[in-house]
Order: C-alpha cells, then structure tokens, then sequence
C-alpha cells in the first residue's frame, strides 16, 4: 500500500497540495484525476521522491520513505515525454537499471529479452529511441521502469504525448499488462474517459485537494460533489439539481413532479437523441434514445414535461 | 532532439511505415540519401538552383579557395623538398611546435574548464549571473592585441599580482586561455539547456546515483558539443597573433609562435618559409574542422 499522510507542498505562493491524505492498496491500479495545475502531478513526483513534500509523510508497502532518495525507494518512473535515454539502444535503455544493481550480464540480456517480449519491442532492441514511434518510446519507458522490479509504478500523463489513436490502443494494452504483472500501479491523467476506461480506482484531486476516491462506477453514479460530477461526465439542470441528461424524463403529459419546458432543438447522434430545452427561460438539455424521441414525436416549439428519473443522482446547486 | 524539429518532412512520412514493416528505420539526417539535391522536374527551380550553387561556388573560391590554393602552391614552389626543409628550419619547427603543443594544453583545459562553466551558468544560480555572462564574450569581442595589453599589464614585469609570465611560454598559454574561453562554454551551454531534466530523473529512479547520471547519461549527451567547441578553441589557438605578439616577447626558439614567425618570415622576404608554415597551420586546421564534422554527425546519428 501507499500511503500519504497530511502532504503540503508550495512552490512560492502557489500551494499546489494542502493537507492531502489518501491510501493507495496494494496491485491496483489508481488513477490521479483532475484537471491541469490540480495537483496531481506533484502528487506523483512526491510519492516518486522527485520532490519533497513541506509536511506529511509517505509510506510505501509499510516502510516510511518520506526521507528517502529515489533511488531507494523502489518506484518505478514513466514520464510523459518518455526521457528515453538517447543515446543508448532500446536494449541499452530497459538494461540501465540492472547495470546500476550490478547483475550478471548473462541475467540482464535475459531480464532485457523477457520485458522486451511483455511490451512487444523484441525486434527493436538495437534501435535508437529516435527511431521509434511515440508509442515504442513509451512502452520502452515502461519496460525500463519495470526492469528493477520496482514495488510502485508511477505514471505520469503517460499517453498525453501520443495522438488519440495511440493512446487508445496504449490504454487497453496498459489494463492488460497490469493485469498480468500486478504491480500497484499510479498514473496521472486529466482525461475522465482514460482514468475510467484503466483504473481500478481513481481518486480526483482539484485545487492541491483530493475531492473523492471511489471505483468509475461509484465517481460516475454518486459523485460527491458537483465538481466531481461535472469533472466525470456530462451534467444538466433541473429544477435547481444536477444530474445526468440521460437521467432526465420527457414526457408529453404533466404528471407529480414534472416542469414544463419548451423544446428548442432535437439532434441526432445515431443511437442517442440531444433535446435542447428552456425551462422557465433558462436553458437546458435531455439525453434521451432514438426509441424514446420517436415515441415522444416532439419538435422544436412543442412543450414538454420533464423529471428526474427516480434512480438519478441529484446534487443541489 | 524531438524527432519531428531535426528530421525532414520526407522522414517524417516514411518514418511510421518504416518502423512497423520493421525494416531499418530512415536513415540519420546527413547521410547521403538524404542530402541529395531534390529531384524536382521543374526546369525553373533547377535554373535557380544552379544560379545559387553557382554564385555561391564563385563567391567561395574567389575568397577562400583560391587564396588557399596560392598559399599551397607557394609554399612548394622548391618542391616538396623545398617545402620540408622550409617547414623544419630550426625557427619554424620550433614556432610550430610550440604552437601546436600550446594549442593542445589549451584545448584540453578549455574541455574541461569551458564545460565547468556552462554546467554553473545553467544549473546554478547565484547572484552575478548576468554579468559572468556577458563577461564569457568579452575576448571574443575585444581585439586581440588589446586582450594582449591587458595581459602584459596583469602579468607582465611591473605585474601587480607578482605574478611575471612575461617573455615565458606559459605566457603564451595564458594568453591562448584568454582568448579561446568562449568556445567551449557557448558550444557547451545551449545543449545543457535543451538537455531533458526527465532523463536524469529516470535515471535517478531506476537507482543511478549522481556520478552514474553524470557519467552515463549527461556526459555523452554533452560530448559532441564539448569536442567541437574544443576543436574551435584548438583552430583559433593555433592562428592566434595579437594576443601573444606582446607578453611572448617572440624570442626565436622558444616564445615565438607560428603566425608570429609567419610575419617575421615575410618580414625578411622568405615568402617560401612564410608560405610553408602556413600550409602547415592550413592542414591541422582542415584536419580538426574535419574531425569536427565526423564528431557531430557522430553525435546526429541518434536525434
């Protein structure tokens, strides 16, 4: 487990983590979520010893590393432009590691190998990082990291540098490496869809602050609070609350509960229907499936009645 | 160092396809395949190109071809004989070797002074910064004769230091330093700059400590700068007048250096021997300009 306990950091005036605690159990795999200047990547930079927190402590599977430099503390790295060793080979780069700690070369040539398999770059070994993709670069990174059989691998926006495609197939290819190597693994990223696509727990940090630990599912379906809420998905407004716009009911008669609204826009986006509204001259919208458009008949000028749905999530704003 | 800022937008396009075919990757910017003329079939862009590599070829012969070519040719008017026992009169091998074995001191202290330098101007910061920083470009700013002048006024007999360098070949050295500071400091310096602080994070991470990092992951990143700008202080160390003419006191035999005894030999009409020496200075110059080039593409090969 890691464990973080009351850490501040400032640099200068700008407090970029107050007072944050939170506990990361052993071989999962955690993402830090928020948005840019959140806090997060310092976070990570402090759990890796890359920088030293004001106050608090750290523990890492028990053992107090607050003090300890990072080369001891067993984490390993991944940076979000790769900091690929450049002049050194695929081979050379993932062997760095080992070569510090003194193995056997016999031992490192096949440690190298076997990572070289796990991250499929076993035919670049002898190539030069600048002659590798982006996406090469960063699973070498990550085979390197995991060459010293670190207890913690920390990640920092670890696809933020590759273009979308990439990233895609990197997410669900980093999901199947954790669970297949299990080490507790940490990455920083802002984007909500990557953090609950990979994570097994994410924990959402805004302002030097931890705003809500949960799994997605639970950040999804009962955010803490409207920031959590707007930060993971889509958010409308009815009658004073928040929700979810697929949570919104439209129906064409006034029932219990129900404020009428005037139907500005309706958009098709294949399966899901967009319907633009006005309630009480303010605007909101409605998520709702192509069948339910179609049974509801309505067009723009028509009024309609619409609810939270009984099961929706509400946060008062 | 990012692939898309030093490759071409040819190797950019063929650099994806080439790497997951797994055939070897586009070839390092500098090589042939790539420096070639483009095959454009536009007549108009060929004429225009011949223009420019033809003005450009002019202009280069006319102000340093061609008046190599006639020191060349001077200097073996007598023969190749003539040009050996011209190179190795008492006088000139004595001015050469001194001037050769000043420039290598020179170089070498530069390597690992200059890098010093550029190391604290980047990654330490203490007050004075600023001035220590233009101060750097002082003697490549001041004529040289001057830097010579303050020298001797520092150094010299009625030095105010005690400390008398005058008519001594350490003199000569010294002088050498003042002027070839920058060098290896400017060469130096940008790449420290641009060097990715990631990558000794990484290292430090993967349990390297700070000599490891410094050795294995800074030191070679740093060396093609480091060799080349030594190479710059080494050519202008061997070609240098003005700065030593005053504190050398230019005794034959023992402080004068080659282009000082260059003048001398022009002075007493022996062009042939004025020629010979030159020639000589000619060849180490173009000798380390082009181990200077072998090193950076050396140094390429992997950006």
């Amino acid at each position: 487990m890691i464990r973080v306990s009351n850490v501040s950091k400032n640099f200068g005036e700008f407090a970029a983590l107050r007072d944050v605690s939170v506990d990361i159990p052993s071989g999962s795999l955690t993402a830090l979520l928020g948005p840019s200047g959140g806090g997060k990547s310092t976070l990570l930079r402090i759990i890796a010893g890359l920088e030293d927190p004001d106050t608090g402590t750290v523990e890492i599977e028990g053992e107090d590393s607050t003090h300890l430099s990072p080369q001891h503390r067993g984490v390993g790295f991944v940076f979000q432009h790769y900091a690929a060793f450049k002049h050194m080979t695929v081979f050379g780069n993932v062997a760095f590691g080992l070569e510090i700690r003194k193995r056997p070369k016999a031992e490192i040539t096949a440690r190298v190998q076997e990572l070289l398999e796990l991250v499929h770059l076993e035919q670049f070994a002898h190539r030069y990082p600048a002659q590798l993709s982006g996406g090469q670069r960063q699973r070498m990174a990550l085979a390197r990291a995991l060459a010293v059989e670190p207890k913690v691998l920390l990640l920092d926006e670890p696809f933020g540098a590759l273009d979308a495609q990439v990233r895609k197939e990197l997410r669900a290819w980093l999901r199947r490496l954790h669970d297949e190597v299990h080490v507790t693994t940490v990455f920083v990223t802002h984007d909500q869809e990557e953090a609950m696509e990979v994570a097994d727990e994410i924990v959402v940090m805004a302002g030097g602050e931890v705003q809500q630990v949960g799994s997605p599912d639970d950040l999804y379906e009962r955010p803490a609070s409207d920031f959590v809420m707007g930060f993971l998905g889509p958010t409308t407004r009815v009658g004073g609350e928040l929700v979810r716009p697929h949570d919104v009911e439209l129906l064409s008669h006034p029932e219990a509960g129900t404020l009428p609204a005037t139907v500005q826009r309706v958009v098709r986006l294949g399966f899901e229907v967009r319907v633009d509204l006005l309630v009480g001259g303010e605007p909101t919208w409605a998520q709702i499936t192509r069948e339910q458009a179609r049974r509801l008949g309505t067009v723009p000028g028509d009024t309609v009645h619409l609810r939270a749905a009984a099961v929706a999530h509400r946060i008062a704003v | 160092m990012s692939p898309s800022r030093t490759d071409g937008p040819v190797a950019a396009a063929d650099r994806p396809a080439l790497v997951r075919d797994g055939r070897p990757a586009a070839p390092p910017a500098g090589s042939p395949e790539r420096s070639r003329s483009p095959r454009s079939p536009r007549l108009r862009r060929r004429v225009g190109l011949g223009l420019g590599l033809g003005t450009a070829t002019l202009y280069l012969s006319l102000v340093v071809l061609i008046p190599l070519a006639a020191v060349v040719w001077r200097s073996t008017e007598d023969g190749l004989a003539g040009f050996w026992a011209q190179v190795t009169t008492p006088e000139s091998a004595s001015a050469l070797r001194l001037t050769i074995g000043a420039s290598l001191l020179v170089a070498l202290v530069n390597l690992v002074m200059g890098t010093l330098i550029a190391w604290v101007l980047v990654r330490d910061d203490f007050p004075g910064k600023r001035v220590v920083e233009v101060l750097i470009d002082l003697p490549f700013a001041l004529p040289t004769i001057v830097a010579g002048l303050v020298l001797l006024a520092l150094y010299g007999p009625s030095s105010p230091l005690g400390v008398d360098l005058a008519y001594a070949r350490s003199g000569v050295v010294v002088a050498l330093l003042f002027v070839t500071l920058p060098f290896v400091v400017r060469t130096v310096q940008p790449v420290l700059l641009e060097l990715d602080r990631d990558m000794e994070e990484a290292a430090a991470s993967l349990g390297a400590g700070r000599g490891t990092i410094f050795r294995r992951i800074i030191l070679p990143s740093l060396l093609p700068a480091m060799l080349s700008g030594t190479a710059l202080a080494f050519a202008r160390s061997i070609s240098e007048f003005g700065s030593t003419v005053l504190i050398s006191g230019n005794i034959p035999f023992d402080t004068q250096v080659a282009a000082v005894s260059i003048f001398g030999q022009i002075e007493s009409d022996n062009v042939t021997g004025a020629a010979a020496v030159s020639t000589v200075l000619l060849l180490v110059a173009l000798l380390m300009l082009v181990a200077m080039d072998l090193l950076q593409r050396w140094g390429a090969r992997r950006d």
